[in-house]
């Protein structure tokens, strides 16, 4: 035996007791569906999880108009510390059923249990009770005091983080005093029923959270939905694109997280090995399925090979398989559609003459996988380099100077993240003044944190989740009628004799919001 | 990454053909500042994500028998006597008086004076000059010298030390470096001193005994350091690199075992020569010992597992490690009784 088999150590589905079929969460009730019910697989047997219903135009409409009333009736007449509390229990139970949460999320995503475990169920808590810390600290969020809620959030979310992008869309909107309608992604709907279970035991008000599952058909309904004040979209670049086409003219507001084709960049100083575990970090990590992943790697060439000698050992230490077990680094795809994008893309930088590499590990029977691969010499005409591949592909490219780097990182029609490894402070933030993009990460990559504002620039989006930002896309400035809009004006007009700088920065925004 | 294979061992003439002339101040500083740097927060985190791998059922049957195999069993006290020195000595070679399946620790590690003592206790199972046969896995002495734990004499009096261990039937010492000189950057004075130390084991059939290089990583300080300290007493000629004296806290740390086996491997990848790391000091249970396997593992593959390429420093982890054992092997706990004190 070598050590390095290490014996299996698979994570237990005892905790788990998941249904057969789950309906839709309407008004604080699982309901059946109109439309025809879909199977949910686990994308590492292909074996069925549970039934899940599909939501018509119908269910949609009730969903909306459950939110609504919701809405009108009760959570926009709580306090923004009632609304605190909910949000607080929520994170407490997600912490109380973590280890459930992550296995379920595991079976039905894919990923491997390490990461649902250690980054995706603890960063669903930390989310909920970062928002429920700002329920009451409102006049905070930067669009001036009293600010109003917008109504009903209809929310579209991905399948790559299920129960994180829940997290991110609805602990902010609930904060702010908005009720949602949620979709989760069509392969990815079990942790979100899940949360409707926790949110039953929350005792969270009825039809504050509504939770409706389907296919694109049933995203659509929902954005198309003219009840709906507020549109926040996380997936892919096309079906933004057709969202912002929908909501034109309309007077809903609009977030979107979209695609993109992260640049991380590493300058002959940098820390060699953790540039290495960066690289790692920034592809890999949950099989590459990260918008903002790391997937063009920017080298400096004097220090090419050597990185990417570094970098092909590394990668033979990645442990491909069963994603319950506690050692697996790369779990399955999530599906057989992104797998054959995943394999397309790939076949395509072969053709195109990149270089491809591919860590030697046994691929399981059953499921769906692809093993980490590397191409090297791509250049920035390649498709690969171009395309989100969106799976554990990276693209090497070269570079000379910091100016070609900048040049080559933002080169592309996307914005979302970037990265730089260098030992020289100075060059990071001179290079990060010049990279067009959301989210820049030094010395690291794929790190998230409630309190940082994360969202693109260009094809990746508008829009900022996380942080006092995050917060702000679901607020509007303190609506002018009665006697609210007096005291607005009142504190406006008074004469600057406070001293304190928070006074006056007050008032300066009280005038802002008054234009 | 320029390979220089070299035809013959001569571990002098490659340092100075890497260093690029003789072993200055100068030209050390710079050889070693062109060492790519080390990101603290990226270095623990790599660590700690080793350390949640999941060692169960017959991989950690095989860690807890490893384990016990790379243990160089410890007592540096002044109060030690050779009555101490034979305890320790039956330890090691009986572990666990109620299994004799369980396999002998690498080495006992001693003061100077003790080195006689336990060349006596061990006998017939000592490595150099023991009679037993080939099956039977010998038990080496380690001695600390060099004015172990604070290094501060003459360097005629840390090289007398050294020749006095390895007199007495020393197989292997543990020297410090000057952390003065190095923090000072005076690399040229550590280098030539761990040149002279390694002489010093010479013994008088002109074999040597093993040098291991003690770089008190607490003192350092810095990973930067760490690494910069590691490769000096490479390329000097140090056998093993060992993270601290014991005397010192912090000593051994997963993030600084860490970033000396990522010398220990680039100098493998530079020079095809294998450099042995012993983490010593602060790891006294079977969970963290585990947690420097897999690092070990991951990092140069898992062949360094042997006790000629890597090494725990450690009294109190050998009993935790046997009650491990013996709950593997009866399925239930047992209790601090039923393991011996040495």
């Amino acid at each position: 035996m070598k050590f390095l088999d290490y014996a299996p150590a698979p994570e237990s589905q005892a905790l788990l007791n998941l249904k057969s079929d789950y309906g839709l969460f309407i008004n604080g009730e699982f309901t059946a569906g109109r439309g025809t019910p879909f199977q949910t697989i686990n994308p590492a047997t292909e074996q069925q999880i549970a039934m899940i219903a599909t939501a018509n135009e119908t269910d949609v409409d009730d969903a909306v108009v459950a939110a609504r009333h919701a809405y009108d009736g009760v959570w926009s007449r709580l306090s923004g510390s009632d609304r605190g509390k909910y949000l607080f229990r929520i994170a407490r139970l997600v912490q109380e059923r973590a280890r459930e949460l992550a296995v379920a999320e595991t079976l039905d995503n894919g990923k491997p249990i390490k990461e649902t475990r250690d980054v995706d169920i603890p960063l669903v808590a930390a989310w909920f009770f970062y928002y429920a810390g700002w329920a009451d600290k409102l006049d905070h969020a930067g669009v001036g005091p009293n600010p109003a809620s917008l109504g009903v959030a209809a929310q579209v979310i991905p399948w790559n983080f299920p129960l994180m992008m829940l997290a991110w869309k609805i602990a902010p909107a609930l904060a702010a005093g908005n009720t949602v309608v949620l979709k989760p992604a069509e392969t990815t709907s079990l942790t979100a029923l899940l949360f409707a279970e926790i949110l039953q035991q929350a005792d969270l008000p009825a039809g504050v959270v509504n939770i409706i599952t389907g296919d694109g058909s049933s995203g659509q309904a929902l954005v198309n939905h003219a009840g709906v004040n507020k549109v926040a979209f996380t997936g892919s670049t096309s079906v933004g694109r057709a969202i912002a086409r929908s909501v034109a003219g309309t007077d809903k507001r609009l977030s979107l997280e979209l695609g993109g084709k992260g640049a991380n960049i590493v300058f002959d100083d940098a820390p060699i090995d953790q540039a290495v575990e960066g690289i790692v970090r920034g592809i890999f990590f949950n099989q590459g399925h990260v918008c903002c992943a790391g997937s063009r790697l920017l080298v400096q060439e004097s220090i090419h090979d050597d990185v990417i000698d570094r970098l092909k050992r590394r990668m033979q230490t990645l442990r491909l398989g069963d994603p319950l077990d506690k050692n697996t680094d790369i779990g399955a795809i999530n599906s057989s559609e992104q797998l054959a994008r995943i394999r397309e893309l790939s076949e395509l930088g072969q053709q195109e003459g990149a270089e491809r590499w591919s860590a030697d590990c046994v691929i399981p029977e059953n499921g769906f996988w692809f093993a980490p691969t590397i191409f090297t010499n791509v250049t920035t005409s390649h498709r690969i380099s171009r395309d989100e591949i969106f799976g554990p592909v990276l693209s090497v490219l070269t570079f000379r100077t910091p100016a070609e780097a900048v040049a080559k990182a933002n080169n592309t029609p996307y914005g979302l993240s970037a990265g730089i490894w260098s030992d020289k402070g100075s060059r990071i933030l001179a290079v990060a003044d010049k990279l067009r993009a959301g989210v820049i990460w030094a010395n690291t990559f794929n790190q998230f944190d409630p309190s940082s504002p994360f969202g693109g620039y260009k094809e990746s989006g508008y829009g900022r989740e996380g942080g006092r930002h995050g917060l702000a896309a679901y607020l509007k400035p303190a609506v002018r009628t009665g006697s609210r809009s007096i005291a607005a004006a009142d504190h406006g007009a008074s004469p600057v004799t406070k001293k304190s700088a928070s006074a006056s920065k007050k008032s300066a925004s009280a005038e802002k919001a008054a234009k | 990454m320029t390979s220089s294979p070299m035809a013959t061992y001569q571990p002098e003439r490659r340092a100075l053909a890497l260093i690029g002339g003789e072993a200055t101040d100068a030209n050390l500083r710079r050889y070693l500042h062109g060492i790519p740097g080390i990101d603290a927060v990226g270095l623990e985190a790599r660590a700690a994500d080793l350390g949640t791998r999941s060692i169960k059922t017959s991989s950690k049957r095989w860690a807890i028998d490893t384990i016990i195999g790379l243990i160089d069993l410890t007592t540096l006290e002044g109060a030690d006597t050779p009555g101490k020195v034979r305890s320790l000595v039956a330890k090691a070679l009986v572990p666990d008086p109620g299994d004799p399946g369980c396999p002998r620790v690498a080495a006992v590690c001693v003061y100077g004076d003790m080195v006689g003592a336990a060349v006596t206790a061990l006998g017939s199972a000592h490595a150099a000059g023991g009679t037993q046969g080939a099956g039977v896995q010998r038990v080496h002495v380690a001695a600390v010298a060099t004015a172990f734990p604070s290094g501060r004499a003459s360097l005629a009096i840390k090289l007398a030390d050294v020749r006095d261990a390895v007199a007495a039937g020393a197989d292997e010492i543990d020297m410090v470096i000057d952390r003065g000189a190095f923090l000072a950057g005076r690399f040229g004075q550590v280098y030539d001193e761990i040149v002279a130390v390694k002489e010093a084991c010479r013994r008088t059939d002109g074999t040597l005994a093993h040098l291991k290089v003690i770089l008190e990583t607490g003192e350092l300080n810095t990973y930067d350091n760490v690494r910069r300290a590691s490769w000096l007493a490479i390329l000097a000629g140090g056998d093993f690199i060992k993270t601290s004296t014991g005397k010192v806290a912090p000593a051994a740390t997963l993030p600084v075992t860490l970033s000396m086996l990522e010398v220990v491997r680039d100098w493998h990848r530079l020079t095809g020569v294998r450099i042995g790391v012993k983490p010593a000091g602060g790891i006294r249970t079977s969970k963290d010992a585990i947690k420097y396997l897999v690092t070990v593992a991951e990092t140069v593959g898992e062949e360094w597992l042997t006790p000629h390429l890597f090494r725990f420093g450690a009294s109190s982890l050998l009993n935790d490690v046997l009650l491990q054992r013996q709950k593997m092997t009866t399925g239930h706990y047992s209790g601090p009784d039923y393991v011996t004190i040495d």
